[in-house]
């Protein structure tokens, strides 16, 4: 069984301009031990997402189910959610500078962390365990570290103290939000390879949220791709990287700069994400999309399988077989567009390929 | 290093016609730049800043080294990329080269003239010369001003073109850099992040410098915006034979846009030499951990990767460890390390624009990652 079971989730948040539409029925499962990469650009519901389910989405309106453990997240009432969050469900936020008090030791940061889910710990075991934990996850002389205040710790060290903080109740779950985007390379590499050891050893499930291709290529299992609010595409993660489905997916591996193609030019994807109040009619990335054809522009794709090993899916009404970069793929890929596409789809054709950073990628 | 007479810059300067949109012309360097075609040579450049104490009298109590004795140089056309970790006085270097903040020690040299710390009127023609474009594309344009005035600014500020001129030489610009020209008129609000960088980048261009310094101009775009500002960037270089200092935390995009890379550590250049030579041969374990700390897109790659896994965080630059500044992270470090600085210097086997600041470089086919310990101390 699944440790986190969500089914058509949808968030929205009504504003003076509009209603923000910011996950638009989205379904996914993260299984026990396993790392679930979500990957999206800025404005794509991914943080939203997994904030809807702690219930950290103040004057969002949420439908849909989260079973977590059998237990349905969505409309649960307050006080049963904040048994679960933080002691079940941990979370890291991106940035660790915000998400400690400033005026709070860290030591006592994460000692109340720990009486705030069982008061019958004494005030000197929890912080006995704070320094234990500040030590497993590699703060140097956790003894006094644990008086210091969050800024007489470097950027890495602090987060490693929210990491502690996450695990110090033994979560099932831990979810990362974007927890080593403020980082640098060598310390990035640290913390996620400290992310990988305390998985292994406890068995935690991941669920890691990035716009960073290559911490998922890093540490993820399985991985979604979402656009403006849905999933785009849901595969294990050589499936998404090198066995691609979507046009989006197939652009965000394009667009990053890979040593194999030093110097020459990169094929970015045209224009911008779109807003979450004015989303596009039909597939929400068809403004965008090399491959446009007519019913892009009425019908929504929803995910389906595609491929021929299971699990692989994609919201695209290209061919199901059309899989990868590979000539035979993209053969496929054009026979359908030039089926599919007549006299509207060509418009928005040509508006992508007029565009000046379309670098000629539009199939016409 | 020749020493060049200070007095080179005001007097190519005096000489400047002024007014007019034409690019600038000086007179030849004194004597020809050593290594060819350079534009801008820093020789030596160090930037230290003092650290206050808080009592009634504010005495000078420490000493930030930012920059510490940095030499580079960059030719006509070409790229070169600044790479680096938080703190390690990469864009205090740009600042320097810009002219922007005075150095403590050490020589800038644009076209062959020396141009330190120049008195602000002598360095106005130079100013255009060179130009910047920054990180953050929100905080660098004023949020009450129209773009058309922003772009237009250095227009103002050097008093080429006024009026109907100018703003048709801010559209001309506006085009280029792939924004409409009719969007003269709005603000920065009304425009996206990749767009506000493209407004950054015209501004940058208005007065066709010889010199560009991007201090991290794709850091705050996703991927796919990112990929279009790189594009754009590579599109006006070929254009117009602009020079980059390209300074980036992302080691893939340093490498892209790059012809030859410099990489900093705690204000020091650690190894500095052409792209390939530096991604491809490193010799610095710092440079080799960087490279193998920087996730590829690429899962099978990531699989078979030997990462080397630093310990610690980078120390202050208030008291940089003394010997290389990088030993109480290295890997490779021994006594030796501890007490002698390492010159910056070629390395047996390596081409002589390849230099390493190491005593004990990687050789070719050894690991550095070590298996039995991942974490930290």
């Amino acid at each position: 069984m699944s440790l986190l079971e969500v089914t058509d989730l949808r968030v929205s948040f009504p504003t003076a301009d509009g209603v923000v539409q910011a996950v638009r029925g989205v379904s996914f499962s993260v299984e026990p031990g396993r790392t679930l990469g979500i990957v999206g650009e800025s404005g794509s519901g991914k943080t939203v997402l997994t904030q809807s389910l702690l219930g950290l989405t103040p004057g969002g309106q949420i439908s849909g189910t989260a079973l977590f453990d059998g237990v349905n997240l969505v409309g649960l009432d307050p006080r049963s959610l904040q048994k679960i969050r933080g002691k079940d469900i941990a979370v890291i936020f991106q940035d660790p500078l915000t998400s400690l008090h400033p005026l709070y030791k860290v030591g006592w940061q994460i000692s109340e962390m720990i009486r705030a889910h069982d008061k019958s710990i004494s005030k000197a075991a929890a912080t006995e365990r704070a320094i234990e934990l500040l030590g497993h996850v590699g703060i140097p002389r956790p003894a006094e570290r644990v008086n210091d205040y969050p800024h007489q710790f470097s950027g890495g060290m602090r987060q490693r103290a929210m990491i502690a903080m996450a695990i110090s109740l033994n979560p099932k779950l831990i979810i990362a939000d974007e927890p080593t985007t403020a980082l640098d390379a060598t310390v990035q590499a640290q913390i996620l390879d400290l992310l990988l050891r305390l998985q292994q050893e406890s068995g935690t499930a991941l669920l890691m949220i990035t716009h960073d291709l290559g911490v998922v290529a890093d540490i993820a299992d399985d991985v979604m791709v979402m656009y403006a609010g849905r999933a785009a595409e849901k595969a294990t993660k050589r499936d998404i990287f090198y066995a691609e489905h979507h046009p989006y997916t197939k652009g965000l591996l394009e667009s990053i700069p890979s040593s194999s193609a030093a110097g020459t030019r990169l094929r970015p994807i045209t224009g911008q994400p779109p807003s979450l109040i004015h989303i596009p009619a039909g597939c929400a990335f068809h403004p965008r999309c090399a491959y446009v054809m007519d019913r892009c522009l009425t019908d929504e794709p929803d995910l389906h399988p595609v491929g021929d090993a299971g699990g692989h899916q994609s919201a695209c009404w290209l061919p199901v077989s059309a899989l990868g970069p590979g000539a035979a793929a993209e053969d496929l890929r054009v026979q359908a567009v030039e089926l599919g596409r007549t006299s509207r789809a060509a418009q928005v054709a040509e508006a992508i390929a007029a565009a000046p950073e379309s670098e000629g990628s539009v199939i016409r | 290093m020749n020493q060049r007479p200070g007095s080179a810059g005001p007097r190519a300067a005096a000489k400047f016609p002024g007014g007019g949109p034409e690019p600038l012309v000086f007179d030849a360097p004194a004597e020809p730049e050593p290594g060819g075609d350079v534009l801008i040579r820093a020789d030596g450049i160090t930037k230290h800043f003092p650290v206050y104490g808080s009592g009634l009298i504010r005495r000078k109590v420490a000493l930030v080294q930012a920059v510490d004795g940095v030499s580079l140089s960059i030719r006509r056309g070409q790229t070169l990329g600044l790479v680096g970790e938080t703190g390690c006085g990469k864009s205090t270097l740009a600042r320097c080269i810009a002219g922007l903040i005075p150095v403590t020690a050490g020589k800038v040299y644009f076209e062959g003239h020396d141009i330190t710390n120049l008195p602000r009127r002598t360095m106005q023609p130079y100013r255009r010369e060179i130009q910047m474009i920054f990180q953050d594309p929100y905080g660098s344009l004023n949020p009450r001003r129209r773009v058309g005035s922003i772009i237009g600014d250095p227009f103002a500020v050097h008093n080429t073109a006024t009026g109907n001129e100018r703003k048709k030489a801010v559209q001309d610009l506006m085009a280029r850099v792939g924004l409409n020209p009719e969007h003269y008129n709005r603000f920065p609000a009304e425009f996206s992040g990749g767009q506000r960088q493209r407004i950054g980048v015209a501004r940058a261009l208005a007065l066709r410098p010889k010199l560009i310094i991007c201090d991290e101009p794709v850091s705050a775009l996703d991927v796919s915006i990112q990929a279009q500002v790189l594009n754009l960037l590579a599109d006006l270089q070929a254009d117009f034979g602009l020079s980059y200092l390209f300074i980036a935390h992302d080691l893939e995009v340093v490498r892209h846009v790059s012809e030859s890379v410099t990489v900093m550590y705690l204000g020091r250049i650690a190894e500095q030499g052409p792209s390939d030579q530096v991604y491809g041969h490193s010799r610095h374990p710092y440079t080799a951990a960087l490279l193998s700390a920087a996730p590829a897109a690429d899962p099978d790659a990531a699989a078979q990767r030997q990462r080397i896994i630093l310990t610690g965080d980078v120390p202050s630059p208030i008291n940089p460890p003394a010997g290389c500044r990088f030993h109480p992270r290295c890997p490779k470090a021994q006594n030796h390390c501890t007490t002698n600085e390492p010159p910056l210097e070629t390395k047996a086997g390596d081409p002589p624009s390849h230099r390493t600041a190491c005593h004990y470089p990687v050789q070719q086919g050894e690991t550095l990652a070590r298996s039995g310990r991942r974490e930290p101390r």
